[in-house]
């Protein structure tokens, strides 16, 4: 270390494109606030990648101040540097320098949460001992103060060594005084160790004594705690011979019978209750409506039928405030794609434009308003605390069924989409438990499946009432219901056959209330927004291109030009590459009652299934239906060539069946195949799903039509 | 005060009480003492979902659940109400 020598050259005088001066770890506790932090302190100027060989982000991030930029890489959230899940492995990898590819950090940003000093002091003192230069930025004291907690940061920074910045990140209060400390943190004088446990600190000594070079007592002593664990061996190779054999016997000596992390968590809480009776002066509490409101659903009955509002209320929003937005775009795609045939008359470029693009397209942007709504909810009930609480409630009902309450936030985002959803299985600790989630997630109906339905049962079920209750919504939650019962049913039985194994271990954090950010959910909603469309703008237009040119070509100069237009269409349509695909396969799904119109379609659906609705609507365009003048009618009105209806009811439902389990989604495919790091399970759950949905709709139709 | 064999398990709703002895075999209870559950702790039963489990206890202003199973491994001495 050399800081004291280094020369500081004004900004101004440097002339080439500068490096990072500094590279720095922010490191906390999960829900500590580090996130919030780290984006106001960074940012738009972020990069979201991976580290090598696992599916946790490395979120990096740059600070800019005028004489320096700071890298700054927010790590996972970690209680301990004794490492349990992955993402707290990454963090504590990262911390030492043993990572490929990421830089060992020049510094730490310790997050601390002012409402939590308990947990955060625990971590944070295993941070002081790393003999890096320290800063702690003291976040949410707003919200401890309203709470009763006041800190003395001067004494909490006296007996850290280390100093301190409150901050309110929601409000931007002390970021100034924070950035400025992280851009000079070369200049911060490393803290002491604090001699939490002597003991251990002299067995450290002991063995990089006669190290072949030198070694931090920080890795020393986890080593000693943990044990010679594979992310210790490479400390372990430093050690003499004579030390690596001595490794065992001073661990007895140290812990004796005791397992080494309960005495460290023991010796270590001891400082921190010692550090809080000097720090932390707890002021009389007043009722706030966050203890109203957490008291209210701490009771067992009001908490779960609390969870089921929410969950009512939140579907009921998505549907009944994206339907007038939903009309509109319809509206202007069909309007858009008349006026393309106008300007540009019928051939095949605005037929690709009109019925290809923007037809395709906008099949897509269509469900955009629905899923900003829910994606909406979730991150405001996910930043509010509420669906860690929801996880508790949910924790017997899922354990009967081998999960663990962990399961349900992917469960309850795979309602919007299976692709964030089963991301979201990162916080599950269990491998086991994690892929029986990851199986089951798709099963949920998801914002693609919707318009599916929605175009069926509108066509096909009365809108008759039963009771109070609309028939068709009826219909709608059976759909939902059935997804529901079949991912249960898949997670059952992948735990008592492939992943078998011990109960998923449960505990959870479970985070007061508090209001979310406005800026940190904008920013969210922006991104998931962002990677819809892009998946609309690329994947699906690149489906609807094909799926249109396989609609349209080869062209044939056999149809009689004396034919009507519709008919003309229709015998096009059926000799094209489409209509021969659907053809061919038509006998395997005959039994189904499907036409080759539909299993054209479906064959269409399988990279993404929203596409069948393009598809249809392509293929019902032409012909006789094409009289009828919404799709609905015009699939009401298809008929075989003997006449008789293709969509009866039995057929209808075995279709919906079909759409309920058949995994049609490339995305979800290469998204299980990201988390799982095997091209087995996303196999595996694509043949599982489309046999169960095949299987379905056969049994639905034969049974209706019997 | 005496034990009395209680435990996290036994702690009423509003309850407190103070960690007196930890079962630490089992590598899910060493989990829950790194999250800050050791001895010497003061900690108060908050709720319970329907059943009884799992069961939600703070301690210096945090929320922890734990499950039935693994609260049993936590002596502790009730500490009495009004307190």
């Amino acid at each position: 270390m050399t800081k004291s020598s280094e020369i500081r050259i004004p900004a101004n005088e440097i002339t080439v494109a500068k490096r990072t001066d500094a590279s720095v770890a922010v490191v906390g506790n999960p829900n500590s606030g580090k996130s919030t932090l780290f984006n106001r302190l960074t940012g738009l100027k972020q990069r979201i990648g991976n580290y090598p060989g696992v599916t946790v982000e490395k979120h990096v991030g740059y600070l800019k101040t005028d004489d320096a930029t700071t890298e700054l890489v927010d790590l996972p959230g970690t209680h301990s540097l004794s490492a349990h899940s992955l993402e707290e492995h990454i963090s504590v990898d990262v911390i030492f320098g043993r990572i490929e590819g990421t830089k060992s950090p020049d510094g730490i940003l310790a997050v601390l949460d002012a409402t939590n000093l308990y947990q955060g002091l625990f971590l944070v003192q295993q941070l002081v001992d790393l003999e890096l230069p320290m800063i702690v930025a003291l976040t949410m004291t707003d919200a401890a103060e309203k709470s009763g907690i006041q800190v003395d940061t001067a004494a909490l920074s006296a007996l850290l060594g280390v100093p301190v910045y409150p901050v309110i990140a929601t409000t931007g209060t002390g970021l100034e005084m924070l950035r400025r400390a992280i851009s000079g943190i070369k200049d911060v004088e490393p803290p002491r160790r604090i001699r939490v446990w002597p003991e251990l600190t002299a067995a450290a000594a002991e063995l990089a004594e006669d190290a072949h070079e030198r070694l931090r007592f920080a890795e020393l002593e986890r080593l000693l705690i943990d044990g010679p664990t594979a992310s210790n061996q490479a400390i372990v190779a430093k050690l003499s011979d004579t030390s690596k054999a001595r490794i065992e016997e001073i661990r007895t000596a140290l812990f004796g019978s005791e397992p080494p992390i309960a005495r460290d968590a023991h010796v270590r809480y001891a400082w921190v209750r010692e550090v809080l009776d000097k720090v932390q002066k707890a002021a009389p509490v007043y009722v706030s409506w966050r203890t109203r409101v957490t008291d209210f659903l701490n009771r067992p009955f009001p908490g779960t039928i609390g969870l089921f509002l929410v969950m009512a209320i939140v579907f009921q929003a998505v549907f009944a405030w994206a339907t007038p937005i939903m009309d509109a775009i319809d509206a202007s795609s069909s309007s858009l794609s008349a006026s393309v045939f106008t300007a540009l008359g019928d051939n095949a470029f605005s037929s690709l434009i009109a019925d290809g693009v923007i037809a395709g397209v906008g099949s897509v942007v269509i469900f955009l308003p629905q899923i900003i709504i829910l994606f909406l909810f979730i991150i405001l009930l996910e930043d509010s605390g509420y669906l860690a609480r929801a996880a508790y409630l949910m924790d017997r009902a899922m354990r009967s069924v081998g999960l663990s309450g962990q399961s349900i936030i992917p469960m309850i985002s795979s309602f919007a989409c299976a692709v964030p959803g089963i991301m979201a299985t990162r916080v599950i600790p269990s491998r086991r438990d994690r892929i029986a989630t990851i199986m089951a997630a798709p099963f949920m109906t998801c914002s693609a499946r919707l318009p599916v339905y929605a175009l069926l049962i509108a066509a096909f079920v009365p809108a008759t009432n039963v009771g109070f209750l609309n028939l068709q919504g009826l219909v709608l939650f059976g759909l939902y219901l059935f997804g529901i019962v079949m991912g249960i049913l898949t997670a059952l039985l992948m735990r008592k056959t492939a992943l078998r194994g011990p109960k998923p271990p449960f505990a959870l954090m479970l985070p007061e209330f508090r209001r979310p950010n406005l800026q940190t959910v904008a920013i969210q909603l922006l991104g998931r927004a962002k990677v819809f469309l892009k998946r609309a703008g690329t994947v699906i237009f690149a489906v609807a291109v094909i799926v249109w040119a396989l609609a349209y070509f080869p062209r044939s100069n056999d149809i009689d030009p004396g034919l009507d237009a519709n008919t003309a269409a229709a015998l096009q349509m059926e000799q094209s590459w489409l209509g021969r695909a659907g053809k061919a396969i038509e006998p395997v799904f005959e039994p189904l009652g499907w036409d080759w119109r539909v299993s054209s379609a479906v064959i269409a659906g399988f990279p993404a299934r929203e596409v069948v609705i393009a598809v249809l609507g392509t293929v019902y365009a032409v012909g006789d239906e094409a009289d009828e003048g919404t799709l609905s009618g015009r699939l009401k009105a298809a008929t075989r060539p003997d006449g008789s209806k293709v969509f009866t009811l039995p057929m209808v439902i075995g279709l919906l069946i079909f759409y309920a389990c058949c995994l049609q989604c490339a995305a979800t495919l290469a998204i299980i195949r990201r988390e799982t790091n095997t091209w087995r399970w996303p196999l595996f759950a694509w043949g599982y799903m489309t046999v169960i949905g095949y299987l379905g709709a056969l049994v639905a139709f034969q049974l209706g039509s019997a | 005060m005496a034990i009395n064999g209680s435990t996290l398990a036994t702690l009423k709703r509003g309850q407190k009480g103070v960690i007196r002895a930890i079962n630490a075999a089992d590598p899910q209870v060493q989990r829950l003492m790194v999250l800050g559950l050791v001895e010497g702790t003061e900690v108060e039963h908050a709720s319970s979902a329907i059943g009884g489990d799992p069961m939600e206890f703070r301690l210096f202003g945090c929320g922890i659940s734990l499950r039935q199973e693994h609260a049993r491994h936590f002596k502790v001495a009730p500490v009495a109400a009004g307190d």
